[in-house]
């Protein structure tokens, strides 16, 4: 107690540095667990990227690149699912709805996704939460579109906007379909998913503006307005991806299989969740260098305590000596300094612990919009607890050193003050 | 304080055919045949630097044992005591004041004072029962040293001026009655007229509390003012003849 409360008066009178070591602490503790929060909450976000959807069907490839496309709109479709077969797949006993998607246009580099309105009815993300249309309606008309809420908020577009989509996925599109504006009657809530950066019209709509194209090009010569079109068949012939939902999820497997192996189409269907799971492994090696790199910096903080205590101890050595002289036995002069490391690294956790959950609370909002990451800090997980423990026993070691200096010094300086 | 006459009493401090080298392979620094220290006496000890001044403390605080011989403080042999029961014996019944820097600098005076306190029970019940609080001693103390100004005795120790600071650690020594005070070259660090001043009133509270005094100086003019004068270089039988 009475070494505590001297390691306590010290270490106040040495408040300016001692402050920059606890600030350090506390900054490499909030860097790491903040780091360690947000790689648990992207995994997790990341594997409910899409939820209650029980497969997605494309046509064969690779399931990471079916994800990919289906998903998260990135990279090109091989082949499509014909009609029929989607049709097929709809009437299948055990599937309770289909949600046809089919992409290939975009705008201003934002894809475009053909669908129905069940799209709005059985997308899920996060733990289960449908999409919310935060102004207007769903599309009803051919050129009605629904932008996703970054597509809105970086291109500027509002309600009752014409939009003109571009052919083909790139940024920059050479072919237009300039003929066949649409408008903007909907605009949905921020979602952190890549519905965001999705314009979603009908498939009808989809088919309107390729019904005087062929091959991937306008047909010369022949131009169909947008008029006539709407009265035009606007069945199309095939679809890029279809989200399935099933009557009961443990005929999970036995529909994916009867899919793999249909004869009359070459087929393919995950499950969305397992190969989120594999995509998110492929990018495991940067989520790890993250956590290295967070290691290190709190490796360069115990450093800096270490520097600061073994800089002090010079000064301190008097001190020493004198608490010698005055009857304290080596093992306190020991405790004096181990215990200095250990409140410094206690100091730093909860101020580290604190700084974190005010920058999460300040920031939250900014994050779930911007990310739809919902960070939250308390209760600590137990890995966070650890690595609390982890700091403060990493503090105590660093605190040996120099203790066992003092502990030393005062044994061999006995009753001379050395200056 | 006490009416037992200082002859009638065990010496406070016994040095018998004491001999301490640092290191195995090194000739000893100290070889005292005798020395004594008599209870409430004060004397003093001439050492100039390499007279074994700084070791005799060290042995004498039980800081350091010898290799040979005998370090009796109180009748109690501290070669016999373990490590644990030195330092606490130190703390119970030694005073001591060094050449400077005897303060903490993140203490205000008072507390410095009082430090004694924290490291030894025994003497936060002598000051309790003397004064009726550990405080009241000290302010007592720090009065009879001519510190009375409240204002200072809440300041940071590091504001006063070296001659304070000396008589603050003079107070601190003296807390809750030890028996013996050691003093270190408390007076080179101050001002020639500052230092009889010093001593006078140091041995006057020694007297009071009824502590032996051992002054360590190389100012033989302090010398006068105690009971006895011992020369180190003289007792030392490890220096040789004239070496110093």
């Amino acid at each position: 107690m009475t070494v505590l409360s001297l390691a306590r008066r010290s270490l106040w009178n040495r408040r300016s540095t001692a402050a920059l070591v606890v600030f350090s602490v506390a900054l490499s503790v909030a860097l790491l667990l903040g780091v360690e929060r947000l790689r648990t909450e992207a995994r997790e976000s990341f594997a409910n990227t899409l939820s209650g959807v029980d497969l997605i069907v494309g046509a064969r490839s690779g399931p990471i690149n079916l994800l990919l496309y289906s998903v998260f709109r990135l990279g090109d479709p091989v082949s499509n699912v014909s009609w029929e077969s989607y049709q097929k797949l709809a009437a299948h006993p055990q599937v309770d709805w289909v949600v046809p998607l089919s992409l290939g246009d975009s705008l201003r580099g934002f894809p475009v996704i053909g669908t129905t309105t069940d799209y709005f009815e059985h997308y899920r993300y996060g733990r289960g939460e449908p999409l919310r249309l935060a102004q207007g309606e769903r599309f009803d008309d051919v050129f009605d579109a629904v932008l996703g809420a970054s597509v809105a908020r970086r291109l500027g577009y509002g309600l009752g906007d014409s939009i003109v989509l571009a052919h083909g996925t790139g940024q920059v599109s050479l072919t237009q379909h300039d003929d066949k504006p649409f408008t903007v009657v909907g605009i949905l809530a921020p979602t952190g998913t890549p519905v965001d950066n999705s314009v979603h019209i009908s498939l009808q709509g989809m088919e309107a503006v390729h019904v005087d194209w062929r091959g991937g090009a306008p047909i010369p010569g022949l131009s169909i307005g947008a008029d006539r079109v709407r009265n035009m068949d606007l069945t199309p012939d095939a679809v890029t991806a279809v989200l399935v939902g099933l009557t009961s999820r443990r005929a999970v497997f036995q529909v994916q299989r009867q899919i793999n192996t249909d004869r009359s189409e070459a087929m393919m269907a995950i499950l969305p969740g397992l190969t989120l799971q594999q995509l998110w492994d492929l990018m495991r090696v940067g989520e790890n260098a993250l956590l290295a790199v967070s290691a290190l910096v709190l490796l360069v903080a115990l450093t800096v305590m270490l520097t600061a205590l073994l800089t002090g101890l010079n000064e301190r050595r008097r001190e020493m000596a004198l608490l010698r002289a005055l009857g304290a036995r080596p093992w306190q002069i020991f405790a004096l300094i181990i215990g200095e490391s250990l409140l410094l690294s206690l100091l730093g956790a909860v101020l580290g612990v604190l700084l974190l959950q005010g920058l999460a609370l300040g920031a939250a909002g900014w994050i779930s919009g911007q990310l739809g990451l919902t960070i939250s800090l308390w209760p600590p997980t137990l890995h966070e607890l650890k690595i609390l423990a982890a700091l403060l026993a990493g503090g105590i070691l660093v605190g040996l050193w120099p203790a066992w200096r003092a502990y030393r010094n005062a044994l061999a300086d006995g009753m001379t003050i050395r200056m | 304080m006490n009416a037992v006459s200082a002859a009638e009493r065990a010496p406070v401090l016994d040095l018998q055919q004491v001999s301490f080298r640092w290191r195995r392979d090194l000739p000893p620094v100290l070889t005292i045949p005798a020395f004594q220290v008599a209870a409430g006496e004060r004397v003093f000890l001439a050492g100039p630097s390499g007279a074994g001044k700084s070791t005799l403390l060290a042995l004498i605080a039980g800081i350091a044992i010898p290799q040979t011989g005998d370090v009796q403080v109180l009748g109690r042999s501290l070669p016999g005591l373990g490590a644990a029961a030195r330092d606490r014996f130190r703390a119970d019944h030694l005073g001591v004041i060094f050449q400077m820097f005897n303060l903490l600098p993140y203490l205000p005076v008072l507390d410095n004072v009082m430090l004694p306190c924290r490291f030894s029970p025994a003497r936060r019940q002598q000051a309790v029962a003397r004064d009726g609080s550990q405080e009241a001693q000290a302010r007592r103390l720090l009065g009879a040293l001519g510190l009375q100004a409240d204002a200072m005795l809440r300041r940071p120790v590091t504001e006063l001026s070296v001659g304070q600071q000396q008589r603050v650690a003079a107070a601190r020594a003296l807390m809750g009655a030890p028996d013996l005070v050691i003093a270190d070259e408390p007076t080179s660090a101050l001002d020639a007229d500052r230092r009889l001043e010093f001593v006078e009133l140091l041995a006057q509270e020694c007297d009071a509390s009824g502590a032996a005094l051992l002054f360590v100086s190389h100012d033989l003019s302090l010398a006068p003012r105690f009971q006895r004068q011992v020369s180190l270089a003289e007792i030392n039988a490890a220096l040789p003849e004239g070496s110093v």
